[in-house]
């Protein structure tokens, strides 16, 4: 339950997971997509731009601790297959897709925040352009509801109920200087 | 004839609402862009080169996909409008709407069929109303873009216009020296040849100084525009170009440089009275491999295109290990797709209706 995140207006609420929980939470996340894919062969962990590559390289770095093996990861910019790219602009992307060869991997989607589902989405066809996986699973650190699309995370480090105008962040220490994921209150703004 | 400012947005486009941390690009970062329309650089500020730089990155990145194609502008219609014959920029500008999954339409215009004004500005209405988003022009009189910016509200875009300017190829050779040396701050640029004729040049002239870099231009007295030395201008004309240093000694010009650039030489050039044969030209000014000796060692040698070997340009260091000239074209496709997106989509979503903004 933690905090949900109704919580009164004004007041910033603390973490939902702290550094502790993150480094738990990966942890687990890492065992489970080396358990569900039996083992490292064929894994490639692609992250979506900024932090799910984060994500993806800290997750490589767990399984190479637990299973003394190492997976290649790549990133995966998004930005031009999104659907809602009119509204959104280009933005300025921190760097260009990179990946590592995905034909007949088994090749785990590694994002932050799962919400809308757009984003899966536009990764999907964006991977289109770079080869055929032999499968493709979705692990995320958070899923927050209010899926827009028929999507689902394979991999799930956990679920936070929301309000649909609420802020989901997920701070990490490489991007943002710490490791904290907050939710925001929404106002009026969506 | 002179550069009249269409097409600022009146949207205030602020950075790109990321938090914290910059990309490591070596200049500049956030995302910044204010234009209707490409007409020229002279209205571009750094910030805004710099945006399509780091923009044009990425769509590297999609070119070299095994499938580049991205459905980024589905449902746009870009028409090419050359009035004057041309291959590499052409091809470019179709390649590039046709990889971000834009529509695509070229059209040649004999220059002899079409009346100056009135008659482009009824195309350029006429590929409007038929549903033309952006419209790229190449025109041999000088401004004839901005005549057709100020008469619809599809977005413009200079492919070269007479000798006035060249804004997409001078931002692929920005690309082009940036991808070598990462920053252009004091960067030393040589161009050599045909200034007064060339719109790269001109155009080149006002991104490499909003980036930092040091201008040298070298040709005869004769191709050197006049009006080129500051001093020499009036009051109200100090503006009209940026700062540059000026020679007529090519070994002089090219002493130190990071990147020389020679320029086409058209043969007209010598009908008009400018040169007294094309061989005295290739004696006094070519771009020799001798001659480069004076440069940086690790100096790049680049050419807007078409060249005319053993005039402007010596045979062997066009094709020397200086020479970045095909790099040129390569970039070109990458700088267009990303002008062509960021008219059509903004920087941050100004673009078109808005929808919602959240991440997922």
């Amino acid at each position: 339950m933690e905090h949900s995140a109704g919580d009164a207006v004004g007041t910033a609420p603390g973490p939902v997971l702290d550094a502790a929980g993150i480094r738990r939470t990966m942890q687990r996340l890492a065992h489970e997509i080396v358990e569900r894919n039996g083992g490292v062969e064929h894994l490639v962990l692609v992250g979506v731009q900024r932090r799910g590559v984060t994500i993806a390289e800290r997750l490589a770095g767990f399984i190479e601790e637990f299973e003394g093996a190492s997976v290649p990861t790549g990133r995966l910019d998004v930005t031009l297959h999104r659907d809602d790219l009119a509204s959104r602009g280009l933005r300025s992307s921190p760097q260009p897709s990179d990946l590592p060869d995905i034909e007949d991997q088994h090749l785990v989607l590694v994002d932050d925040v799962l919400f809308t589902g757009r984003t899966v989405r536009a990764a999907l066809d964006s991977l289109n352009d770079f080869g055929r996986p032999h499968l493709v699973r979705l692990a995320v650190l958070i899923d927050r509801g209010h899926r827009e699309l028929p999507i689902r995370a394979d991999i799930v480090g956990k679920n936070i109920p929301t309000m649909r105008t609420d802020q989901v962040q997920v701070l990490l220490e490489e991007d943002d200087g710490r490791d904290a994921v907050v939710v925001i209150p929404g106002g009026d703004r969506s | 004839m002179t550069t009249e400012t269409t097409g600022t947005r009146q949207t205030g486009v602020s950075d790109a609402p990321e938090p914290v941390a910059a990309p490591e690009s070596p200049q500049g970062t956030s995302a910044s862009w204010e234009h209707d329309h490409v007409l020229d650089l002279d209205d571009f500020t750094t910030e805004e080169i710099l945006t399509v730089l780091d923009l044009t990155d990425r769509m590297q990145e999609v070119l070299e996909r095994r499938i580049a194609r991205v459905p980024a502008l589905r449902g746009h219609t870009v028409v090419n409008l050359f009035y004057e014959p041309s291959t590499r920029t052409r091809a470019s500008f179709e390649l590039a709407g046709k990889v971000l999954g834009a529509d695509v339409i070229s059209l040649s215009v004999a220059t002899s069929a079409v009346q100056k004004g009135e008659s482009l500005i009824d195309t350029v209405r006429t590929l409007r109303a038929m549903g033309a988003d952006s419209i790229v022009i190449r025109h041999a009189s000088s401004g004839a873009p901005y005549l057709a910016a100020r008469h619809t509200n599809a977005s413009i875009v200079n492919a070269g216009d007479g000798a006035h300017a060249h804004p997409t190829q001078a931002l692929l050779d920005l690309y082009t020296m940036r991808s070598h040396f990462g920053d252009l701050t004091g960067k030393r640029v040589a161009m050599i040849g045909d200034i007064s004729h060339s719109r790269v040049a001109r155009s080149d002239l006002w991104g490499l100084t909003a980036l930092g870099a040091d201008v040298v231009v070298c040709g005869p007295p004769t191709l050197l525009p006049i009006g080129l030395d500051a001093s020499q201008r009036p009051e109200h004309a100090q503006q009209a170009l940026p700062p540059v240093q000026i020679e007529t000694d090519i070994d002089r010009a090219i002493e130190g440089a990071h990147v020389v650039m020679a320029l086409r030489l058209q043969s007209e050039r010598q009908q008009g009275g400018l040169l007294p044969s094309l061989h005295e030209y290739a004696l006094h000014y070519q771009v020799t491999a001798e001659r480069l000796a004076r440069a940086q060692p690790d100096h790049l040698l680049m050419h807007p295109g078409p060249k005319n070997e053993g005039i402007e340009i010596a045979r062997d260091v066009a094709a020397g290990q200086h020479s970045i000239i095909e790099q040129q074209v390569t970039n070109g496709v990458a700088v267009r797709m990303a002008l062509l997106s960021l008219l059509a989509l903004g920087a941050d979503g100004t673009g078109a209706a808005t929808g919602e903004g959240g991440a997922a």
